[in-house]
């Protein structure tokens, strides 16, 4: 690691003060401290961020504000969000160990890194992510883990994170400050696609930080449930995850939320998977063929090409016991 | 401001590098507090702060000012052996010994978790309090790498001290 | 391995073929065997206390005065030369004590390479450590730096400015075939062995299978990473190590650092997981040398991604198994062939085809193993080396075989089951194969296994069993002394340089000892994990145990003359020769009259003596060579497979063990059950992936080189014939690295018994089940 200093931010205004001054933002360290000793990432001044909210609170609209600082542990904990918000609890649950939940906060776990072999491994010449211009060594190189959907030939890597496939489902919003003042932005069109710069992995500006994430609030008699697909049964990255809400009303998919995991450079919604079967009895061939537009414009490498039948049949498994459930 | 390590108040590293795992072995020779692959991948580093589990190895020292850090050293009362520490050896919940501080640093933890009706992954209702079950306790240590292959050990053990705290 | 040692090798086979079996070691059974004592009792490990309360001290935890650490730098290329290394700003950082590299580094002679016939060469690698610009792998080490405390030496290592020239390296598997290696002999076996015309047979038999399995390379992944603290007092050497091999690596420090092997202390008393990891490597120099430029302690934790790049793990293989049978089920063919990666630097060739030599008889053989060179770190022995790969292989063509005959595996295997080796003709010391099956099969419930695949169904879940054979051989090392000394008050001390992983090494030699010497088990104390104690064999080929126990025999033998002697013509033992006498009850006692007895304590009261202390090696392990001596296992496995995801969840396993006397009833089930988890995390999940472009490993870490989590462990049941092997001391044969042995197999059986898919490439992993799904 490289020498740097370390403070700690009170307030959110110390803290944005502090963003724009150069400062990384220092949550439970589960990801920045582990990729500073890897040499992957080389901040020369952190500021502690922890201090900030970790309020999880009622919204006037009958939603949740949930802090920037809260631990992912402490949100899948929470009674209000195992009673209204399951999809989130199993998701934040499925992720990581229980130590690291206990010190990963809820802005650390959004705003996390990729696990791309190649990006984490600051020898490794070709990433684009890391050193932008040098290329993308997991094509043609172990892609098991990467993008079959929203990637680009600057960069395939996945977004590794459980909570975030959740939050995408639930329509959450992320809220930003910076000295400029505040504004609120789509969880979906939180993280960005790599394009031609895969550096950047969000929208988030120089000097703006998130204080907290916000839920709508669940629509009644909906159903949820988070599935991961991984190597080893607990403790591994997914390498697919699917987050679904439904409700039906007398055998009618009335409403239907549906994100996935570990296939694309972010949470990735099947926005046309669920406009083809809000309103249908969502037979299990409607969902197949509603799900094929989605992965329409996949683009498989031979080693994630299984993601395609996975995905897909994941997602058809987890609606079917949800609809199947409900009827 | 210092941290306060099993009840002693220790200063901080004047060096922010110096992660909570290092100030343990390196300055006070606490050694129980192990180091597997400072990378946050085998839960050897387990500590208990301010109560919760966390892994030393990925939290600075300085992020534990004014905190209140456990360790295996610091887990019994005197001289006596903790009831984890016990049960592992009435379990064989060990071989070479390494990972064991971090079970059982972490093992004290999931019984609280647990105690508390917090849910897991694979708890079926989320709403109610979780059940103890062996599948419980294997998904909530699964945090904790072994490469000896104890875990059927360390599973009965920790089970062993939950039906006993249970009664 | 040469031709010269298959030709003594050979000869020693045939003369102790002649010998009469009483000039032997195991020509008579070992008294202690059935004889009801402390061994074959349950008794916990007897350092649980230390290891529970976080009291034992690890090589990396000692603390030391004036201690500097180290920080190494890896290169990132595989092959080439460095072109410039500038080492100006790396030495100007804060706290830096030492920069070294091949420009700096003392120059030294290789490492003598491991051997079976020589126990104090120890070492992974014949590559020069730091000598010379050239890089020979991907990860090799091209500086080391000391610095006050760890994070200014990780800080100063990252400043070390070092430009490459590359060469082209061979790092595809692939490619290197065409000029692949067909070496002499494996171990002390001969490598390519026919009998008849094992591909005439093949073509002409009524089944066949004829298949190609391929593992990849696997990481032994110890919890604790290596490390080491040198501390030189002038010409002294002190070496606080976690090693398998304690008096090896003395002996190897003391030559390379032309010193007197006295002068060389090695201490390894708690060792954090081995599995054949913790041997010599490039850091043991590395420290020892910086050590003494500075003339202060040095300690070296390799970070675990170090663990990765510099000790070598399991090799990959690919390997042809092809077996014939007529209609009754009779092997007319069997053949076992393949390629695996050894760079002639390197010291272990994984042996994946030794153990099938072993387990069957068939009309037609054909073994041979080929060596690819690669520039990569060298391989080394992993638990099990070539049993735990080869028994994947072997025994998935023994199902895939007994499949296609309608024929139920267990039945297919008893009828080609030997009764004496079947390519050497000499018999079995014990073998009882049949038996382990029998029982494995009535606990578990192999009667509810329906043959034909994907038929039993819960939910989305396709529901197998499999089962499979695992073996590994007997080895006894040819060395190994112990010393006992025995104080007045009836207290013995049995010491050596053994080393501990985890196995219980003390636990399990004090109860031997106080069998062994007559003394309850309070009475006895073992000592080990140092190297100035008389030199125990490393921790290596499950052959510790048996190795010390036969020491420690020898040494009791040689007690009882000794206090024989003493005891004089006053004694009541008086004219009694040591044949004649056994240890027993804290004395020496008459085999013909146990009134006539004379204790310990009587016999050193009279010789004015408080102690009596002796030294003894072990005779030579002969009876390796009369008989064949060999574990089998029989491995059951209940699994379930995911019809939409294709994860796979094992629910049961269970194995019977014919492994000779068990020792210690919990020790024993605690290592057999991780054995068996090791073989898990091998079949489902275990895969070094190695960059072919660059030769480098891409999951250098525990987060992505994924060993089993509690979450992925079920109920395991072990079990054991418990039937000594009357050709070995006590009885036993090594349990260390049998357990993960035919485990892989006995899975993907269960695989394909749920979904009706062939894996034959390890690790079993969802994404190959749909791709053969939709195949």
């Amino acid at each position: 690691m490289i020498p740097f200093s370390y403070s700690r931010a009170g307030t959110a205004e110390q803290a944005t003060a502090a963003a724009a001054s150069g400062h990384r933002l220092l949550g439970g360290g589960t990801n920045l401290v582990d990729l500073m000793r890897r040499g992957v990432e080389q901040p020369e001044r952190l500021v502690d961020v922890t201090g900030l909210s970790d309020d999880i609170r009622p919204t006037p609209q009958g939603g949740l504000m949930i802090g920037g600082a809260v631990r992912n542990a402490a949100l899948a904990g929470h009674p209000a969000v195992r009673r209204e918000y399951p999809v989130l609890s199993r998701a934040v649950l499925a992720g990581a160990s229980a130590q690291i939940r206990n010190m990963a906060t809820v802005a650390g776990n959004i705003m996390q890194r990729t696990r791309c072999a190649y990006f984490t491994d600051a020898a490794t010449r070709g990433c684009n992510k890391r050193s932008p211009g040098s290329g993308c060594d997991a094509q043609g190189g172990f892609s098991r883990y990467h993008a079959i959907l929203g990637g680009s030939s600057a960069c395939i890597a996945t977004h590794p994170s459980d909570m975030c496939v959740a939050l995408a489902a639930l329509d959450a919003q992320v809220h930003l400050a910076s000295a400029a003042g505040l504004r609120v932005v789509p969880l979906v069109e939180f993280h960005r696609l790599p394009g031609d710069a895969p550096h950047l992995d969000t929208v988030l500006q120089p000097g703006e930080i998130i204080t907290a994430l916000e839920l709508p609030p669940p629509p009644a008699a909906m159903r949820s449930a988070y599935r991961k697909v991984r190597d080893r049964a607990s403790y591994a990255f997914a390498l697919v995850s699917v987050a679904a809400c439904v409700t039906v009303d007398r055998g009618t998919l009335t409403d239907i939320r549906l994100a996935f995991g570990g296939i694309a450079p972010k949470p990735w919604r099947a926005l046309r998977a669920e406009e083809a079967l809000r309103g249908t009895p969502a037979t299990p061939q409607a969902i197949a063929a509603a799900l094929a537009l989605d992965f329409a414009e996949a683009k498989p490498l031979d080693g994630n090409a299984f993601k395609l039948p996975l995905a897909s049949r994941t997602a058809m498994a987890v609606l079917a016991d949800l609809i199947g459930d409900a009827a | 401001m210092a941290i306060s390590i099993n009840g002693r108040d220790v200063a901080l590293p004047d060096d922010p590098r110096v992660s909570l795992a290092d100030l343990l072995r390196d300055d006070l020779h606490l050694t129980g507090t192990k180091i597997g692959c400072n990378q946050g991948g085998c839960g050897a580093c387990t500590v208990l702060l301010d109560g919760a589990r966390v892994l030393s190895c990925l939290t600075l020292a300085v992020q534990a000012e004014g905190r209140r850090v456990t360790t295996i050293e610091g887990l019994a009362e005197a001289d006596q052996l903790h009831p984890l520490q016990a049960a592992f050896i009435a379990q064989d919940g060990f071989q070479c010994g390494y990972c064991t501080p971090g079970q059982i640093c972490a093992a004290e933890a999931l019984l609280r978790e647990l105690a508390e009706g917090l849910p897991s992954y694979v708890t079926a209702d989320i709403t109610a309090p979780a059940p103890l079950s062996a599948e419980e306790i294997r998904e909530r240590m699964s945090g904790n790498l072994c490469r000896c292959g104890a875990h059927p050990g360390i599973v009965a053990a920790i089970l062993q001290v939950a039906e006993e705290r249970a009664a | 391995m040469s031709r010269v040692q298959n030709a003594v090798i050979g000869s020693v086979r045939t003369v102790v073929g002649w010998l009469p079996e009483r000039w032997l070691p195991g020509g008579s059974p070992d008294p202690l065997i059935g004889r009801h004592g402390e061994v074959g009792r349950q008794l916990g490990h007897l350092d649980g206390p230390l290891k529970v309360t976080g009291a034992a001290r690890f090589a990396a935890e000692v603390p030391l005065e004036q201690l500097c650490h180290a920080a190494l730098v890896h290169s990132p290329v595989a092959r080439g030369r460095i072109a410039t290394l500038d080492t100006r700003a790396a030495e100007a950082a804060p706290g830096v004590v030492l920069v070294l590299t091949h420009r700096t580094m003392p120059r030294l002679e290789p490492v003598p390479l491991i051997s079976i016939t020589n126990m104090t060469a120890v070492g992974n690698s014949a590559l020069p450590i730091l000598q010379d610009p050239e890089i020979r792998y991907n990860g090799q080490v091209v500086a080391l730096v000391l610095a006050e405390t760890p994070q200014q030496a990780d800080f100063a290592a990252s400043l070390i400015d070092i430009s490459y020239d590359e060469a082209p390296a061979r790092t595809r598997f692939e490619a290197a075939k065409p000029q692949a290696r067909t070496p002499a002999s494996i171990l002390v076996e001969r490598n390519e062995e026919a009998v008849g015309d094992a591909e005439a047979a093949l073509r002409q038999s009524a089944f066949q299978v004829d298949a190609i399995y391929t593992t990849p390379g696997h990481n032994h992944a110890a919890i604790e990473p290596h490390a080491v603290t040198a501390a030189w007092t002038g010409d002294r050497l002190v070496l606080h190590d976690a090693t398998q091999a304690i008096a090896p690596t003395a002996a190897a420090l003391a030559k390379l650092f032309d010193i007197r092997r006295e002068d060389v202390r090695v201490l390894s008393p708690f060792v954090g997981g081995g599995f054949g990891a913790k041997g010599f490597w490039d850091h043991h120099v590395l420290a020892v040398a910086a050590a003494r430029l500075v003339r202060r302690p040095v300690r070296l934790v390799l970070s675990r991604e170090a663990v990765f790049r510099m000790v070598g793990g399991r090799s990959p293989t690919e390997q042809r198994v092809a077996l014939a049978a007529e209609a009754g089920g009779r092997f007319t063919a069997l053949i076992h062939t393949g390629y695996s990666v050894m760079p002639p630097y390197g010291a272990c060739p994984e042996q994946y085809t030794l153990g099938s030599r072993a387990l069957y008889r068939a009309q037609n053989v054909r073994f041979g193993q080929k060596h690819l060179d690669l520039d990569v770190v060298p391989n080394t022995y992993m638990r099990a080396p070539g049993e735990a790969v080869g028994s994947f292989a072997l025994e998935s063509a023994v199902d895939e075989l007994a499949h296609q005959m309608s024929m139920d595996p267990i039945e297919l295997r008893l009828r080609n089951d030997p009764e004496v080796h079947p390519l050497s003709g000499i018999p079995f010391s014990q073998r009882a194969l049949a038996e382990a099956y029998r029982q494995g099969a009535e606990a578990f419930g192999w009667a509810a296994r329906n043959a034909t695949p994907r038929t039993r169904r819960e939910g989305e879940w396709l529901l197998g069993m499999g089962c499979a054979t695992g073996s590994f051989p007997y080895v006894r090392m040819p060395a190994g002394a112990v010393r006992i000394r025995l104080t007045r008050d009836g207290r013995a001390s049995v010491a050596c340089s053994a080393q501990d992983m985890g196995m219980g090494t003390a636990t399990v030699q004090s109860q031997h000892a106080a069998d062994r010497l007559g003394l309850p088990l309070a009475a006895v104390s073992f000592e080990m994990g140092d190297s100035d104690l008389p030199p125990a064999p490393m921790a290596g080929g499950s052959g510790q145990t048996v190795s010390i126990v036969a020491a420690v025999a020898a040494a009791a033998t040689k007690l009882t003359g000794e206090l024989l002697r003493l005891a004089g013509n006053a004694s009541p033992l008086a004219g009694l020769r040591a044949g004649e006498v056994r240890l027993q009850e804290g004395g020496l006692v008459s085999l013909a009259d146990p009134a006539r007895r004379d204790s310990f304590d009587a016999i050193l009261s009279r010789a004015g003596r408080e102690d009596i202390t002796v030294t003894e090696s072990a005779a030579a392990p002969l009876e390796m060579f009369k008989y064949a001596m060999q574990s089998q296992s029989a491995n059951f496995c209940d699994l379930r497979v995911s019809a939409v995801t294709g994860e796979i969840r094992i629910t049961r396993l269970l194995g019977v063990f014919d492994v000779g006397t068990i020792l210690n009833p919990r020790t024993a089930a605690s290592q057999l059950r991780g054995g068996m988890i090791m073989g898990l995390g091998m079949a489902l999940s275990e895969e070094v992936l190695f960059d072919e472009r660059s030769g480098r490993i891409m999951n250098a870490g525990l987060a992505d080189y994924h060993i089993p989590a509690h979450l992925d462990i079920p109920e395991i049941d072990v079990r054991w014939t418990g039937i000594p092997d009357p050709r070995s001391p006590l009885g036993a044969r090594g349990i260390g690295e049998i357990a993960i042995t035919g485990v892989a197999a006995a899975i993907a059986n269960a695989v394909f018994n749920a979904t009706g898919t062939r894996l034959r490439d390890l690790p079993l992993t969802l994404d190959k089940l749909l791709e053969e799904e939709g195949a």
